[in-house]
């Protein structure tokens, strides 16, 4: 299903103050638009609080949520604590002690942290374990490394060797003077590779020492996938060989 | 001139936008650059998060906040200043521009309610970008301000965080769960005030009691700034729709990146806003173009591997393949999104992060010209860059 919050804070007021929403009613209606985009804290309580509420009422054995972007995760993961220091009384109120039960329980909650092999998203990743760790009391289930480059299978630094010996590897051409441009090709090919190495294993140590119950995968870069079943199927198979799922 | 130049000279902002992870801010700071280079300006840059190396090529590594920092460069035209966006500090001076006293002000700065919705909420931060966008654009001390925007799923949120906080400030809703406070002072609740509105039935219930009055203090001390924020946030949607205000969408070749921009470039058509061009960056170079280097490719990954070298060189033939099918799909998308921007302009995926100002001059230069230095073919296919004669404006 695709979230909509205000359709979700909808189905909150239907389900726990028996509201039918009469947009007629214009002081209801106003109400709800104040509820829905103004009154702090709302949007983020009510996505997260549509997630709990799916796994409470055990709809699916598993609830899989693709989350918003990193910026807004955190504030979405902590709004059921903000709202209880914020709120002292009333139905909110009572109604985050439930949440905050259900995100708390590894058992029952995880988050899988997904990144690619760059400076940037690593980066962020870092910042946002760092995040989780100290704001939130959500468990990382596992970090994600996707779109990284496979790795040759010939012995390490035989690669490295024919790039840096551009006439031998001229002579398996049939136009030699094309050797350049492929020699580029892999020189370049290969500088990601190193580059996105690093990267990885400055996560995956983060990983190790802040984090060390999670699991890690690779997905690799799938060349030339479309979006679409197959593709998914492909990553779900990388996943499962890497993870103990 | 099929670069950014063109565009950027007539400006006074330039706001770049696009996903997160798509070199956004790096963007940001070499149009700066190259502005400062070329032309006799003085140039900001706002940027909101740099990464840590972008933040030291720029002098920014040791967190300068509020406070623009000039960086020196050696031969430039103008000058470039860089500043970062530091959200709480900017909800602070706006609480201390618009209060009507100090006591006030520093009533405010210690609400709990306060600190909970400009630090914790997402909207707060966009909301922010453009007021502080809007103050230094005020103030007149810079010819050009290019500001980053935070990343966002919903690219859009900030545009519309001005108009959103001045409803919020001028919500009738506002002025009805502040009136029996204002009028009954706190004991409003027990006077049974409120029990008789179906609003504060359905608000109370949701939210209790003490929270209504919680807000409803807090919105009592903010009375005082409902026409400066109203006002400003007015201020600020008309800069946004001015023709010295330009944006320029950044993306990676990646298919949910460009789903995004091609979506944000239509909303910013859709609101009359201008789009300045399109920067498409981590492009795979021309080189996986060339058709006899894939000829080659092809003989090689049929080859039989006995010896390493040759196994190698199999291997060299078959990734430059998967590299020049990635390349095709790449150019496929980046023709199709070219036709919605009079200026596309792309960059080429470096083999090496972006670490000094040498670097972030580099792809300042490019996105300045729209010249591609990484050219090997002896032919650059035609969608490298794409310029359609600018329809006049001013």
């Amino acid at each position: 299903m695709a979230m909509d919050p205000e359709e979700s804070l909808k189905e909150y007021l239907r389900i726990n103050l028996r509201i039918p929403l009469v947009t007629k009613i214009s002081a209801l209606s106003s109400a709800f638009d104040f509820l829905a985009n103004a009154a702090p804290g709302v949007r983020e309580i009510v996505t997260i609080g549509k997630v709990a509420f799916e796994v409470r009422e055990r709809h699916y054995d598993l609830v899989v949520v693709d989350a918003t972007a990193t910026g807004h995760i955190i504030g979405q993961l902590r709004a059921p604590q903000a709202i209880n220091e914020l709120v002292g009384a009333g139905l909110i109120r009572s109604q985050t002690a439930w949440i905050l039960d259900i995100l708390g329980d590894p058992e029952r909650t995880g988050v899988v942290v997904v990144t690619t092999p760059e400076a940037m998203p690593v980066n962020e990743s870092i910042d946002l374990l760092e995040k989780l760790r100290t704001q939130t009391n959500v468990d990382v289930a596992a970090v994600v490394a996707n779109r990284v480059l496979p790795e040759p299978s010939t012995r390490k630094g035989a690669f490295e060797k024919v790039i840096s010996g551009p006439a031998t590897f001229a002579r398996r051409l049939s136009d030699p003077s094309i050797a350049d441009v492929l020699l580029e090709g892999a020189r370049l090919a290969s500088d990601l590779r190193r580059a996105a190495d690093e990267h990885l294993s400055e996560l995956f140590d983060d990983v190790g020492t802040n984090h060390p119950s999670a699991q890690t995968a690779l997905v690799p870069l799938l060349f030339d996938a479309e979006p679409g079943m197959e593709t998914t199927r492909m990553v779900a198979e990388y996943l499962q060989s890497e993870l103990d799922l | 001139m099929s670069g950014l130049a063109s565009v950027v000279t007539q400006c006074r902002v330039v706001i770049t936008c696009g996903s997160g992870g798509v070199g956004k801010t790096t963007t940001a700071a070499a149009i700066g650059l190259a502005a400062a280079r070329h032309t006799p300006s003085r140039v900001l840059v706002v940027t909101i998060d740099p990464a840590k190396r972008l933040a030291d090529a720029l002098g920014l590594a040791g967190g300068v906040g509020n406070v623009e920092t000039r960086v020196a460069l050696d031969d430039a035209k103008g000058e470039l200043w860089v500043a970062m966006l530091d959200t709480s500090a900017s909800w602070d001076d706006l609480i201390h521009r618009h209060a009507a006293d100090a006591a006030t002000a520093t009533q405010i700065l210690a609400n709990p309610l306060y600190r909970n919705i400009t630090q914790r909420f997402v909207q707060s931060h966009d909301y922010i970008a453009m007021e502080r966008l809007y103050d230094l654009h005020a103030d007149g001390r810079f010819d050009l301000i290019v500001i980053d925007t935070p990343p966002s799923r919903h690219a859009l949120d900030f545009l519309d965080a001005p108009e959103r906080m001045a409803d919020f400030f001028s919500s009738s809703l506002l002025k009805w769960i502040t009136l029996p406070y204002r009028t009954f002072g706190p004991r409003a609740g027990r006077l049974g005030y409120l029990a008789a509105r179906p609003f504060y039935q359905v608000a109370d219930r949701t939210l209790g009691s003490q929270f209504l009055q919680d807000i409803a203090e807090f919105f009592l001390l903010f009375q005082g700034m409902y026409s400066g924020f109203v006002g400003r946030a007015n201020a600020v949607a008309s800069l946004l729709h001015d023709p010295s205000t330009t944006f320029v969408v950044v993306s990676s070749p990646e298919p949910s990146p460009l789903h995004e921009a091609e979506f944000f470039m239509r909303e910013l058509s859709t609101r009359r806003l201008q789009l300045g061009g399109l920067v498409l960056n981590r492009v795979l170079p021309d080189l996986f173009e060339n058709q006899s280097a894939r000829d080659e490719a092809r003989q090689l990954s049929r080859g039989i591997g006995t010896s390493t070298d040759e196994r190698v060189a199999i291997e060299i033939g078959e990734s430059f393949l998967r590299f020049a099918a990635l390349a095709d799909r790449q150019r496929a998308e980046i023709r199709r999104l070219a036709r919605t921007s009079e200026v596309t302009v792309t960059v080429p995926l470096l083999n090496h992060d972006v670490a000094d100002l040498a670097g972030v001059a580099a792809i300042g230069e490019q996105l300045w010209t729209g010249a591609d230095p990484v050219t090997v073919d002896a032919e650059p296919p035609p969608v490298r860059r794409t310029a359609k004669p600018r329809t006049a404006k001013r």
